[in-house]
C-alpha cells in the first residue's frame, strides 16, 4: 500500500519544473537563439519529440504556441498504444474470449479498436478483461485464480519492459503455472533508427525518450549525432525540461556541433539501469521484425520471450499473430508518425477520426499525437 | 418475535409478510414517522408549498458507486445529497425525497442499516423529508450490492430565475471549493489500486452555500460539478449558452493529494467527479461580495473566481495555463483509464 499525502511537499519537485518565471526566461533565451540562427538558415528547425509523454506536456502547457516560429515540433512514434497493429488486438480478443481465461492489461490498451471491436467492447459482451497497473498485478491475479489462465497483454517500450521481465522471473521462480504473457514489447531504439533511414527523413533534432533512457541509458543513441549529424537531447517531461532541451538543440545548431546530450540527468544515467537491463536480457530476445501500425514492419524492433520462458509464452498456447489487418487506406498515420504531415493535415482528422471513433493509431491513446491535437482543440484547417 | 434475517432474501422483495417485516423493522426505523404516508402516493397541500415559491422543481437520479463506502461518504449520503444538490442548482429549496432501494440478494442487513442511517442523517442535515419509496430485491449477481434511486421535489422562490439563457459577457465564473476530491476518494477506496490517499470526498448538500448566493443576488446559473467534473460543467455552460468560457488554470483550487494522484495515474483533476462542489456564474459586479459571503461559511472557505464568460469563442472553454498559453478544454470522454506510462 502506497500513501499519497495531502501536502505540497511531494509536489514541490514537480512544481519546480513548471515554474512560469523560469519558463519565460528559457523562452527569451530560445527566441534570442532563434534570431541568431535565422542568420544562418531560412528553414524552420524540425524537432521530433519522440515520446507521447512529451507531446502530451507540450499541449497541456500550450508550449507549441509559445515557441518561436522557427521551431517546428514533429510528434514522434513514442506512444506504445498507438502503434499496436489491429491484428494484435484481435489476438487479444481471441484470448479474452477463450474459456476460463482472464486477459489483463494496462487501461488505455483496452480502448484500441481491433478489426471489429475493442477489448472494452468485448468486456461489455462478457469477456473477462481486467485493468492492471503493473504486470505484477496480473501475476497476482493468476495466484488468486488458480482455476483460470491469466494472460498479461504486455506492451510498451523499454520503459515497461523491466516490469514484465520481473513478473516473468517471479512467475518462474514460484512456479505459477497459470500465468502467460503475450509480448508486444517494442524498442524505441530500432524505431528511431528506422526513422533516420527513411527516405523522407528531414528532422533537425530529437527530444530523446526520457523514460526509455532511464532503462537503456543515453550512450545507445550516440550514433544519431555521430552518424547522421543530428542533435539528440534526452529530455524530461515537465515544461521546463522540454523548453531547456529545445534550447540545447538550437545551441548545437548555432555551434554547428551536433551532439548527444542529457537534459534529464535527475533520472537518466549514461549507461541506464544495469539491474533492469539484466532482467530484460534474461527474459527477452529480439524478433527479426515487428509490425507497427502506421509504420509497417521494422527490423529488430520487437521483443519476444526467450526459450527458457516458453512455458509462459501466450504465443505458444494460443494461435496468435497470424492476421494482418491494414488500417483504412485513406488513413495517414504513417506520414504523421514520420513527421511528414501534422495531425491536423490528415484527411480524416476530426471528421472521420475522433477519440470516440478512432480510425488510425494516433487517435487511440490520449498520448497519441492526433488525440493530443484533438483534445486540446487544434482545428482541422489550422496547418493544412 | 421473529427477527429479520441477517442477509437480505428474495422473499423480502416479494411484497408479502417478509417484506412487510423488512419495512417495519428496518427501513421505516430510519425514516421520519410523521412524514410516512403508507398510501400508494405521498400527497402535499398545494397552498403550503405555494407559500415558499411560485414554481416546483422535480428531479431524479440513480446512485451506484463501487465501493459503497469511501472516505467522507457512502451510497446513502450520496443518494440524498446528489438529488438535493440538483434541486438546489435550479434555485429550489429542497423539500421532499422519494427513496427506492434495489438490494442484491444476500446483502448484509447490518450494511443496509448503515446506509439507511447515513441516508437519514444526510436528509436531516439537508432539511428534506423522505415521503415515499419502494424496495426491490434482485437475485445474487444481478446487481452490485445496493442501488438507490431518489427523486426530489423542491419549491423555487419567485425571485429566483437562474438559467443558462441569462449569461452575459463579462460574468464571473466561480467554484465553491476544491475540485476532484470525490473522484480521488473513490480511487483511494478501490482496493486494486493499493493507494492510501489522504483525501475525503466532498459529498455534502450544497444548499447552505446556494442559499447564501441566492440571498445575495446576481446569480445567473448554478450547476454541481458531478460526473465529468469541472471540465464537463464548463463545457455544458459554453455549449448550451453558445458563449465562451475562459478560465485560469492556476486559479482552480485542487488539493495537493488530488494533484499527486492525478500525476501518478495520468488523470486530469478537472475531469474528476465532485459530489458537493458547484460552479456558479455570477454578475461581475456582485461576484466579489458574493465570494466574501461564501468564504465566511465553513463549506465555502475555498470558494474562488476561476474565470469569466467571454464572446471570443462561442461554445468553447478556453484554459489559460500558468505560462500564459491558452488551450481548449474539451468535454471529458469515455471511461477514465489510467495511462500506460
Amino acid at each position: 500500500m502506497s500513501t499519497i499525502s495531502n501536502t505540497e511537499e511531494g509536489l514541490r519537485y514537480l512544481d519546480e519544473f513548471r515554474d512560469p518565471a523560469l519558463a519565460r526566461q528559457l523562452l527569451e533565451t530560445l527566441h534570442d537563439q532563434c534570431d541568431r540562427l535565422s542568420q544562418q538558415r531560412q528553414k524552420p528547425l524540425q524537432i521530433m519529440e519522440v515520446c507521447g509523454g512529451h507531446t502530451h506536456s507540450i499541449f497541456r502547457y500550450g508550449l507549441h504556441d509559445l515557441l518561436p516560429d522557427s521551431i517546428e515540433l514533429v510528434h514522434g512514434p513514442g506512444c506504445p498504444v498507438c502503434v499496436l497493429p489491429k491484428g494484435v488486438i484481435d489476438d487479444c480478443l481471441r484470448i479474452a474470449t477463450a474459456p476460463d481465461t482472464i486477459l489483463a492489461s494496462f487501461g488505455d490498451a483496452l480502448r484500441v479498436p481491433g478489426a471489429k471491436k475493442s477489448l472494452l467492447q468485448a468486456r461489455a459482451e462478457g469477456a473477462d478483461v481486467r485493468v492492471v497497473y503493473s504486470p505484477l498485478d496480473a501475476l497476482n491475479l493468476a495466484r488468486q485464480h488458480p482455476d483460470k489462465t491469466v494472460v498479461f497483454f504486455a506492451l510498451g517500450f523499454e520503459t515497461t519492459l523491466p516490469a514484465t521481465a520481473l513478473a516473468l522471473q517471479q512467475a518462474r521462480a514460484s512456479s505459477v503455472d497459470n500465468f502467460l504473457v503475450y509480448s508486444n514489447h517494442i524498442t524505441i531504439l530500432a524505431t528511431i533508427r528506422a526513422i533516420l533511414q527513411s527516405p523522407d527523413m528531414r528532422l533537425d533534432g530529437f527530444l530523446g525518450p526520457g523514460h526509455a533512457c532511464m532503462i537503456i541509458g543515453t550512450e545507445v543513441f550516440r550514433f544519431v549525432p555521430e552518424r547522421f549529424g543530428i542533435p539528440f537531447v534526452v529530455a524530461g517531461f515537465e515544461p521546463l525540461d522540454i523548453l531547456q532541451s529545445i534550447t540545447m538543440i538550437v545551441n548545437q545548431h548555432l555551434n554547428r556541433a551536433p551532439a548527444l546530450e542529457n537534459q534529464y540527468t535527475r533520472v537518466v544515467r549514461d549507461h541506464g539501469n544495469a539491474v533492469a537491463l539484466q532482467a530484460i536480457t534474461e527474459v527477452f530476445e529480439v524478433r527479426e521484425s515487428f509490425e507497427w501500425r502506421g509504420l509497417g514492419a521494422i527490423d529488430q524492433s520487437g521483443l519476444r520471450l526467450r526459450a527458457a520462458y516458453r512455458a509462459f509464452d501466450a504465443e505458444h498456447c494460443f494461435d496468435l499473430g497470424q492476421q494482418k489487418i491494414p488500417d483504412p487506406s485513406h488513413c495517414q498515420c504513417g506520414e504523421v508518425l514520420k513527421g511528414v504531415l501534422k495531425p491536423s493535415q490528415c484527411k480524416l482528422y476530426s471528421n472521420q477520426c475522433t477519440p470516440e471513433q478512432p480510425q488510425g493509431a494516433l487517435m487511440v491513446s490520449s498520448e497519441g499525437a492526433c488525440a493530443a491535437y484533438y483534445n486540446y482543440g487544434v482545428p482541422r484547417d489550422q496547418c493544412a | 418475535m421473529i427477527s429479520v434475517p441477517e442477509h437480505i432474501t428474495l422473499s423480502q422483495g416479494a411484497g408479502g409478510r417478509d417484506m412487510q417485516r423488512l419495512l417495519d423493522d428496518v427501513i421505516y426505523q430510519y425514516l421520519d414517522p410523521l412524514s410516512l404516508q403508507r398510501d400508494d402516493a405521498a400527497t402535499f397541500a398545494l397552498n403550503s408549498l405555494a407559500q415558499s415559491g411560485d414554481r416546483l422543481a422535480f428531479t431524479t437520479d440513480t446512485y451506484t458507486v463501487s465501493p459503497l463506502r469511501f472516505r467522507g461518504g457512502d451510497i446513502g449520503a450520496l443518494a440524498v445529497n446528489g438529488t438535493v444538490n440538483d434541486l438546489a442548482c435550479s434555485g429550489a429549496i429542497p423539500r421532499f425525497l422519494s427513496l427506492s432501494l434495489i438490494i442484491e440478494e444476500g446483502f448484509a442487513l447490518e450494511e443496509l442499516r448503515f446506509y439507511l442511517q447515513s441516508l437519514q442523517q444526510a436528509a436531516h442535515s439537508a432539511e428534506v423529508t423522505i415521503v415515499t419509496g419502494d424496495t426491490k430485491v434482485m437475485p445474487r449477481g444481478a446487481i452490485d450490492g445496493l442501488v438507490i434511486n431518489t427523486s426530489g421535489l423542491g419549491v423555487i422562490p419567485s425571485d429566483r430565475q437562474p438559467g443558462i439563457d441569462r449569461l452575459k459577457t463579462g460574468d464571473t465564473v466561480i467554484v465553491s471549493g476544491f475540485i476532484g476530491d470525490h473522484g480521488t476518494a473513490i480511487l483511494g477506496a478501490r482496493s486494486d489500486l493499493q493507494l492510501d490517499i489522504d483525501v475525503t470526498s466532498d459529498c455534502k448538500a450544497i444548499t447552505p452555500l446556494t442559499e447564501l448566493l441566492f440571498a445575495h443576488g446576481g446569480v445567473r446559473f448554478v450547476r454541481d460539478a458531478t460526473r465529468g467534473g469541472l471540465a464537463a460543467v464548463l463545457n455544458e455552460i459554453a455549449s448550451s449558452s453558445q458563449q465562451g468560457v475562459r478560465v485560469r488554470e492556476t486559479a482552480i483550487p485542487v488539493r495537493p493529494a488530488v494533484r499527486s494522484t492525478c500525476e501518478l495515474l495520468g488523470f486530469d483533476p478537472l475531469s474528476l467527479a465532485n459530489e458537493g462542489t458547484f460552479v456558479a456564474v455570477l454578475a461581475a459586479d456582485t461576484a466579489g461580495s458574493a465570494l466574501e459571503e461564501l468564504r465566511r461559511h465553513p463549506h465555502g472557505l475555498h470558494a474562488t473566481a476561476i474565470g469569466e464568460i467571454t464572446d471570443r469563442r462561442p461554445g468553447k472553454v478556453e484554459l489559460e495555463s500558468a505560462f500564459g498559453a491558452t488551450r481548449l478544454l474539451d468535454m471529458p470522454r469515455g471511461e477514465l483509464l489510467p495511462r500506460i506510462c
